[in-house]
């Protein structure tokens, strides 16, 4: 364990601790316990339970106005408000990582992170990462060249997480690299041949940097 | 992990020859998709007026449910529906395509039930506007449930007077067919029975030194065979050992959990899911939901992981589609973490007992095993005669007898999981090798080369002509030789000291191998007037890539660079071949072989459309170069033209006649594509002789801190006997993957479950954590022998299964060479085992405590 320059991420100041969310959970009027995966449809209002509220949102560049619920995951606002199912839903409680985002430029597990918590804050996702060209992004590049994941259900989380590491630590050594992204699963289990294509990514991303 | 090196890898060698594309690396034509997040997976897809559905899961491992009164639930505003076990479609006969029929297991699987059989199995399902809705109703449902007695553990239902897991018993049994009278024909065997079967106290003794109890097995070809003379083997062995090893239960854990949505439209049911399968999985929906076939749409563009546990359809397809008829709009089934494990399957784990006796040259001259599957409730999977079929063709015993036993239990259900049954059978053979290596002073790559299988292998028992199954090749010696080289072996073997302070070093090798493949699929191309080729591939996209590609095969021997070709996969509504499920490593031996079939009978239709456009006989013509024209030069057409000329010409060309020895799968997607270019079909009808299996030879070493137990993978080397290459990168992909997914089961992953309760312990990933990026060896590499299997004429084969034995036992043997034979006698091996075993100096696991 000699660098832990990938560890940095978890001291964001604005980060939810994990009984800050369910504190938030609990205030929006929902049981915790009830179950896994919980969201109201759009526009729907029946029984009991939160109401929605109207509130604008910074994704991928864009300003997105979106009804939600006070106990809403972002991950569920992503997927089922504003049509970017690029963002997975794997565990639903912050163990896989496939639902990652950059919230102000940090990975964060959008499972994890209620949506009127970052009303301030930039928003992106796997969907706004190339180019309006549809120029990749260098780390999705690097895994075109090195054929990197399997299934890639575990892809986009991974690619966030790579790119938001790589902002902290531009050239990293594989070993900071598979700290730096440590928290993701891949059940291919092809971390060799990932972290392969996210050197290749950082590589390319440091080139066009100089160019 | 220890950071110290960053990997510097050897030099890769060149795969593919003289080949533009077979043995090639390319950027596969489904990644964009993939890279972008424009990838749809099943939970993906939306639908106007889509309803929601949540499952009300059994609290108990076995019970009845006594009364169930749904009026609160839905008197509930948003509520649309509920599904019962009630409502749920009889279990049809199925028929394969010679003709037999399957007949359906009344006592099987059937998605929703009134006697749930484990904890976890759903009950009823609910559908309403939203999923906070249908988790109110779940609420609101009043259920009263009569317990029943239940069994968790396999020995404890085979002992006298222990509980049955099933009303009826603890096995499965099939009744004998009727006898048949001369030239009738065979009547389809009896429907399966669930029946008894208990040892006594005296096969009940040894269990308390930690032996595993071995009693009667009852008679049936697969589970209890013999060859040679395995009395007089022990008699003549210079060492015999006799030794129980566990390996565990663990779930496939999918990263993609098998969410699913479904609707109907014009009598036709749309299914949208994830499978190892896209066209194999529409016959499966129509037999569980017992409609025509042809009335099933299925869309399975993507799959996020299968690994054994999304074969064809299951009661995550039918629930959705069920509730979607009832309510009449559609639904989308999303499944949680937790279902996955209970409904997601999982590996069985084996109790296994193995008595060997080693020449002094350490060649094994007499094996006794016996293996006990822990099967859970439903249909038996297959993993207790696989593990003695691979133990006999790996290790090549000399005389060998096997006995094998599947016992249902009140835990979630099985699956095949990536070489289900060999992986375990490896991982018991292993450890024995391992110590017999040391105990009769050889070299731990000797001993496996000397039973190491070659040429034309046999393996099991004889047939009642006396003859014995064998392999079509097999070419681990040299993976093992080359293997051994390339990791150093010898070096790293002769290393001094192996103990530095409290860090121990250790090197394992294992051999491992599975089925490689099987024959008989459709290949089913399209050339279009404009000159570029399709594929039409009924292959799931499981992420291996062998969906695409296989069918390099085919451009290949039309002389067409890949730019021009495309490849169509994702659902049968786009007219795709008969194609294997990506099950049993496959894929890439049966779909090369259907590939190559239909790229020979494509270049005889150019060569056909030549010589009735141009004169002349079609063997004067070759194809080559995009175009088919006179051997030496001169006229041709180019394959826009040819194909243009197919349209012309109609019949067998252009689709409106198919070739008569394709599916009737295939025979109707050509139905559909009549017209719209050259429509060529094949069936893959190439023999072979012999079955077909890959190889793996296996290399690790590990770091053990004796004072923690902790370790460190530090290195890894796995080297394949495929046949020849097909795509260097993604077989390196399955090689290195499938050996960290058997890493897995060596180092952490494993249900623990409350015997008091029946109730699963391991309901997340966290509880029995699949390895991390950190948890896999620093370096890793890999390498392929590139010898072409004999028996196929592209000369690939399957690898998804075959390194998954051999990922697990290196580990485990590396761990045995570090801290001595007497540690550890059941997988994983945590720290706590290594520690508590040292400071004891015997060890400290109880081997046939089930569920620790």
């Amino acid at each position: 364990m000699a660098d832990m320059a990938g560890t940095k991420k978890t001291e964001h100041t604005k980060a939810v601790s994990r009984r800050k969310f369910i504190q938030g959970v609990i205030a929006g009027g929902a049981g915790a316990s009830s179950a896994t995966y919980l969201f109201r449809a759009s526009g729907v209002v029946s029984g009991a339970g939160a109401r929605e509220r109207l509130i604008t949102l910074n994704v991928n560049g864009q300003q997105r106005r979106v009804d939600v619920m006070k106990q809403e995951t972002l991950a569920m606002t992503l997927r089922y408000k504003l049509g970017l199912t690029g963002t997975k839903i794997g565990c639903d409680r912050a163990e896989c990582g496939a639902c990652t985002v950059l919230i102000d430029d940090v990975p964060r597990y959008s499972c994890s992170t209620l949506t009127h918590t970052v009303r301030n804050a930039k928003i992106v996702t796997v969907e706004g990462l190339a180019a309006a060209d549809g120029t990749l992004h260098p780390v999705q590049q690097g895994i075109l060249e090195e054929q990197g994941f399997q299934c890639a259900f575990c892809m986009s989380g991974f690619i966030m997480a790579t790119t938001g590491f790589l902002k902290t630590n531009p050239n990293p050594t594989r070993a900071e690299l598979a700290h730096g992204i440590s928290g993701n699963l891949c059940r291919c289990q092809d971390y060799d041949k990932i972290l392969t294509a996210m050197m290749r990514g950082a590589e390319l991303m440091r080139g066009a940097r100089h160019a | 992990m220890p950071n110290t090196v960053d990997t510097n890898k050897s030099a890769q060698p060149v795969y593919g020859g003289k080949n533009k594309l077979i043995g090639k690396d390319y950027p596969t034509a489904d990644l964009y998709a993939k890279v972008t997040g424009k990838a749809k997976y099943a939970e993906d897809y939306r639908a106007e007026g889509m309803l929601f559905c949540r499952l009300l899961l059994s609290p108990l491992p076995h019970a009845r449910v006594k009364h169930l009164d749904l009026s609160a639930a839905l008197a509930m505003p948003g509520v649309k529906g509920i599904l019962t076990a009630d409502e749920l479609p009889a279990p049809a006969d199925s028929l394969t395509d010679n003709g037999t029929v399957i007949r359906a297991n009344k006592l099987g699987e059937r998605g929703l039930t009134n006697e749930p059989l484990y904890q976890g199995e759903p009950i009823l399902a609910v559908a309403a506007v939203d999923e906070l809705t249908a988790v109110e109703a779940i609420e609101k449902i009043h259920i009263e449930f009569e317990r029943l007695p239940f069994a968790i553990d396999p020995l404890d239902t085979l002992r006298p007077g222990g509980p049955n897991p099933r009303v009826g018993g603890n096995i499965w049994h099939r009744p004998p067919a009727a006898l048949m009278k001369p030239g009738e024909r065979p009547a389809p065997p009896p429907p399966i029975e669930i029946k008894e079967l208990k040892w006594t106290e005296a096969d009940f003794a040894e269990a308390k030194q930690g032996r595993m109890p071995m009693g009667h097995v009852p008679e049936d070809p697969a589970n209890s065979w013999s060859y040679g003379d395995v009395e007089t083997g022990f008699k003549n062995a210079a060492l015999v050992l006799d030794e129980t090893f566990v390996t565990p239960d663990t779930s496939h854990q999918c990263l993609e959990p098998r969410s699913t949505m479904a609707y109907w439209q014009n009598g036709k049911v749309h299914v949208y899911t994830g499978t190892q399968s896209m066209i194999q999985t529409v016959p499966a929906v129509a037999r569980w939901l017992n409609i025509d076939p042809s009335n099933v749409v299925l869309v399975s563009e993507y799959t996020g992981g299968g690994f054994g546990s999304k074969g064809t359809a299951a009661i995550s397809l039918i629930i959705p589609a069920l509730l979607s008829k009832k309510c009449n709009a559609p639904v989308m089934m999303r499944i949680s973490r937790e279902e996955e494990h209970f409904i997601g399957r999982a590996r069985p784990s084996l109790t296994g007992r193995m008595k060997v006796g080693f020449s002094k040259e350490g060649r094994i001259v007499a094996l006794d095993m016996f293996s006990i599957i822990n099967n859970g409730p439903y249909d038996a999977v297959g993993d207790a005669p696989t593990s003695g079929r691979i133990v006999s063709l790996l290790y090549q015993p000399q005389a060998m007898r096997f006995r094998g036993l599947t016992i249902l239990t009140n835990t979630p259900p099985r699956g095949a999981q990536s070489a289900p049954g060999g992986m375990q059978g490896i991982s018991l053979m292993e450890p024995i090798l391992a110590k017999a290596a040391r105990k009769l002073g050889l070299d731990q790559v000797a001993i496996r080369r000397i039973n190491a299988p070659e040429g034309k292998p046999p393996f099991g028992a004889a047939n009642s002509q006396g003859k014995r199954a064998y392999a079509t090749s097999s070419f681990i010696k040299q993976a093992l030789d080359r293997g051994a080289e390339k990791f150093n072996w010898n070096e790293r073997v002769a290393r001094n000291p192996k103990r530095i302070g409290t860090k121990v070093r250790g090197v394992g090798v294992s051999m491992s191998c599975y089925s490689g493949g099987s024959t008989g699929f459709d290949g089913l191309t399209l050339i279009k007037p404009d000159g570029r080729i399709c594929f039409q591939s009924g292959i799931g996209n499981l992420g291996t890539e062998s969906v695409i590609d296989v069918h390099r095969v085919t451009a290949e021997i039309l002389g067409v660079p890949w730019e021009k070709c495309d490849v169509c996969w994702g659902s049968n509504s786009k007219n795709v071949a008969w194609s294997c499920v990506s099950g049993g490593s496959q894929t890439t031996h049966a779909m090369t072989r259907a590939a190559h079939a239909v790229g020979m009978e494509a270049k005889l239709r150019l060569q056909e459309i030549a010589a009735k456009t141009l004169g002349g006989k079609p063997e004067d013509y070759e194809v080559a170069n995009e175009r088919v024209f006179r051997k030496g030069g001169g006229a041709g057409l180019t394959l826009a033209q040819a194909a243009q000329k197919a349209i012309q010409l109609g019949g067998i060309y252009d689709g409106h006649e198919s070739n008569p020895d394709v599916n009737r799968y295939t025979k109707a997607s050509i139905k559909a594509l009549a017209g719209q270019g050259l429509v060529v079909s094949a069936r893959d009808k190439y023999p072979r002789d012999g079955s077909t299996y890959s190889f793996v030879a296996s290399f690790a070493e590990v770091e053990v801190d004796v004072e923690t137990g902790k370790y460190h993978l530090l290195d890894f080397l796995a080297y394949a006997d495929v046949g020849s290459v097909l795509h260097p990168k993604t077989l390196g992909g399955q090689v290195m993957g499938r050996s960290v997914l058997g890493m897995g089961h060596a180092i952490g992953q494993k249900w623990v479950m409350d015997p008091a309760y029946g109730a699963m312990l391991s309901r997340r990933f966290h509880h029995s954590k699949p390895p991390t990026i950190l948890d896999i060896p620093a370096r890793m590499e890999w390498a392929a022998l590139d010898i072409p299997d004999p028996e196929t004429p592209v000369g690939s084969r399957g690898i998804g299964e075959p390194p998954v034995g051999g990922g697990c036992s290196a580990i485990l043997n590396a761990l045995s060479d570090a801290v001595g034979d007497e540690v550890f006698r059941r997988a994983p091996v945590t720290p706590d085992t290594i520690l508590a075993a040292l400071e004891a100096g015997r060890p400290m696991q109880h081997p046939l405590m089930a569920h620790i």
